[in-house]
């Protein structure tokens, strides 16, 4: 038998019942004691997001000449982390909203992680703008308040939409997922017998109790922000696009940006998802609610938006030799020839090549070999990003203004900060909240005993 | 199962959707209506000085002119304080023991001048000129209120940038004959040349006021 002729696997082990599968991923959370390896990972998790601390602090004591930035490569790391952790973002957006308006079934036992990871990564995602800014404490002049200069932002430039959008993406990401994990912290309420998970929960379901008139609203409120969650996910991605292409800058000024910049992060937000869900289903023992059928599902999107990125990529190619402008051409043969060649190949290769063995469902099924690829995509994605901020930068139009851009220490300190942060907070939601919708699991349990 | 939450829990509740909304009403005021406030820009505020100088008694009452005092208005930047002899030119004559001008008289034995707190301050980084505001018909009492009633010294105007650009955005309104400049008391009447007048009488035609470096330089 060929292996195309394998049977699909369910999206729940069939032997789950509702009852069972409650209490096995309450456990989870109940646990007087966390797991050996919860602090295993924990550990060094917390020490990068203290270096995220430091970095922050000492950046505003001393500001951001500490970083690599200068002429003409004043887009340093700072935008390249941002555009990578909002990227990231996206994939989580993309799973739980879009495939919950499509009524995709698989999608229940990943909403809550890849949301989970979406509320970290957009976090991440949310600090470096402000950071970046050379007077931090006065982010808020991003905003249109009327202010006693009548000043206000250029409502006409892309940096003030995408100051918006980055807003009601964080503020609706975290409405989403705490709205989604309401009825889920009514059930560990209930479930728990010890006083203080009691009391912590109990004022998180915000008085929850499964009412008819309460699940009604709970649903309308849910398919709304879903419908709201989206769209969102392809125009905040879009507006971080028109950031670069509003400018006359070499590589940037393109019309496909948006969508280019959209694909890009949907590969590197399923690549995030798989990276997470493979070790946590065995590391918790999830097997039967992460089933060899999401892990599929997952290569086969991995698959798919690397080859809208490999159309993106080519398209790139494409307009730079089809509309012939020398300044265009110089950049793009020094992108591919120059200081940071290995930049590009690399992304080709992370991005586009080692994708393609998701073709062949055998390799799909292998594990080891998928994070093995979800993790190259997610470095790759980050390695596009230096490519697109750094290597154009670094070749203007204006020869005499050409440079190169090495990132400080502080530069780097920060970047593996966040990544602290990232898994720190994720972690947190490891042990605190239920990994699975406990509620949406157990509806498609009832489903399939009717 | 004893219940988890006594019915005091909804009182909880309700006081911390209170405070939300408290947050947001407090953000509101900090953020927009505070610094409105004369509060916040020491409008009407009086500085206590070495020498309690009275504008009133000296503009109002004696009829002395600002150039008198502010000798550079009209050539400068700056528009001056005038230093301890301007003073004495009649204070060596008149009032020579009063105890209100100890100071003004110990300025002058050690040569060292009177330190007049400044009234009206404008950030380092906004460039101000006092003399082409002079020159393109901007009467003092635009921006620093009726001196000649004031007992003591105090802002008039908030001198927030809103309060600069109400005026660069459309200076015609608040410009005034040239005889008229020094003029504390001077209102616009039926015979005073329309403001569109005035502009084209003083040359400020084809000129963005409101760019930025205008100010900021």
């Amino acid at each position: 038998m060929s292996t195309t002729q394998l049977p699909m696997q369910p999206v729940v082990d069939p032997a789950e019942s509702p009852g069972a599968m409650t209490d096995r991923i309450a456990a989870i959370v109940l646990r007087e004691r966390a797991y050996l390896w919860w602090w295993l990972l924990m550990i060094p998790s917390a020490t990068l997001a203290g270096v995220m601390v430091v970095s922050i602090l000492w950046l505003f004591y001393a500001g951001i000449g500490i970083w690599g930035i200068d002429w003409p490569v004043v887009w340093g790391f700072a935008i390249i982390n941002y555009v990578w952790w909002i990227g990231i973002a996206s994939g989580g957006t993309f799973i739980s909203a879009l495939f919950f308006l499509v009524r995709v079934e698989w999608r229940t036992s990943l909403n809550r992680l890849a949301e989970s990871m979406t509320l970290f990564a957009a976090a991440c995602a949310g600090i470096y703008p402000i950071l970046h800014l050379g007077r931090p404490w006065f982010f808020y002049w991003l905003f249109p308040y009327p202010n006693t200069m009548t000043l206000w932002p250029q409502f006409r430039s892309p940096l003030f939409w995408d100051f918006c959008a980055i807003l009601a993406y964080v503020v609706s990401s975290i409405l989403f997922w705490y709205l989604g994990a309401i009825p889920d912290f009514a059930t560990m309420r209930d479930t728990s017998v010890r006083r203080r998970p009691q009391l912590f929960y109990g004022v998180l379901a915000l008085g929850f109790r499964g009412s008819g008139r309460e699940w009604r609203n709970f649903r309308a409120a849910y398919a709304v922000l879903a419908a709201i969650m989206a769209p969102m996910v392809c125009s905040v991605h879009s507006i971080v696009g028109l950031d670069f292409a509003a400018a006359q800058t070499t590589g940037w000024h393109s019309t496909q940006f948006p969508p280019f910049f959209v694909f890009g992060a949907v590969l590197s937000g399923f690549g995030m998802v798989l990276f997470l869900a493979l070790p946590l289903r065995r590391l918790l023992r999830l097997e039967a609610f992460i089933t060899g059928r999401h892990l599929e599902v997952l290569a086969r999107l991995l698959l798919v938006s690397s080859l809208c990125v490999i159309y993106a990529y080519m398209m790139d190619a494409f307009s730079t030799y089809y509309g012939a402008e020398p300044a265009e051409k110089i950049f793009f043969h020094e992108r591919v020839t120059g200081l940071y060649a290995g930049v590009y190949w690399s992304t080709l290769l992370l991005n586009c090549v080692l994708p393609q063995l998701l073709w062949w469902r055998r390799l799909r099924l292998n594990q080891a070999l998928v994070w093995l690829i979800s993790s190259g995509v997610i470095v790759g994605m980050w390695l596009e990003r230096y490519g697109i901020v750094v290597v154009s930068l670094h070749r203007p139009k204006l020869p005499s203004a050409w440079g190169n851009f090495t990132a400080s220490i502080w530069d780097w300190a920060l970047f593996a900060g966040t990544v602290g942060f990232f898994f720190a907070g994720l972690l947190v939601v490891v042990r605190l909240v239920p990994i699975i919708s406990i509620f949406e699991m157990r509806e498609i349990l009832r489903k399939r005993q009717a | 199962m004893a219940a988890i939450f006594r019915p005091s829990a909804n009182l909880a509740a309700k006081f911390f959707l209170l405070g939300m909304g408290g947050l947001l009403a407090g953000g509101v005021f900090w953020w927009w209506v505070y610094p409105r406030t004369d509060y916040a820009r020491g409008v009407g505020w009086v500085i206590d000085q070495p020498v309690p100088f009275s504008h009133e008694h000296h503009v109002a009452g004696l009829g002395i002119d600002c150039r008198f005092c502010h000798t550079s208005v009209e050539v400068s930047a700056n528009a001056g304080m005038p230093p301890t002899y301007t003073c004495m030119t009649c204070h060596s004559q008149i009032w020579t023991n009063a105890a209100l001008l100890a100071p003004v008289r110990d300025s002058l034995a050690h040569d060292a001048p009177i330190a007049w707190k400044v009234v009206n301050d404008l950030p380092n980084y906004v460039y101000f000129n006092h003399s082409i505001h002079i020159a393109k018909g901007v009467g003092c009492e635009s921006c620093h209120g009726s001196v000649d009633r004031m007992a003591l010294t105090f802002k008039a105007a908030s001198l927030t940038m809103q309060f600069c650009l109400n005026c660069h955005r459309n200076p015609g309104p608040n410009l005034r004959p040239r005889a008229a400049i020094y003029d504390t008391e001077w209102r616009r009447g039926p015979d005073t040349p329309s403001p569109d007048a005035l502009m084209k009488q003083y040359g400020i035609v084809n000129r963005d006021l409101t760019d930025c470096s205008i100010c900021h330089r």
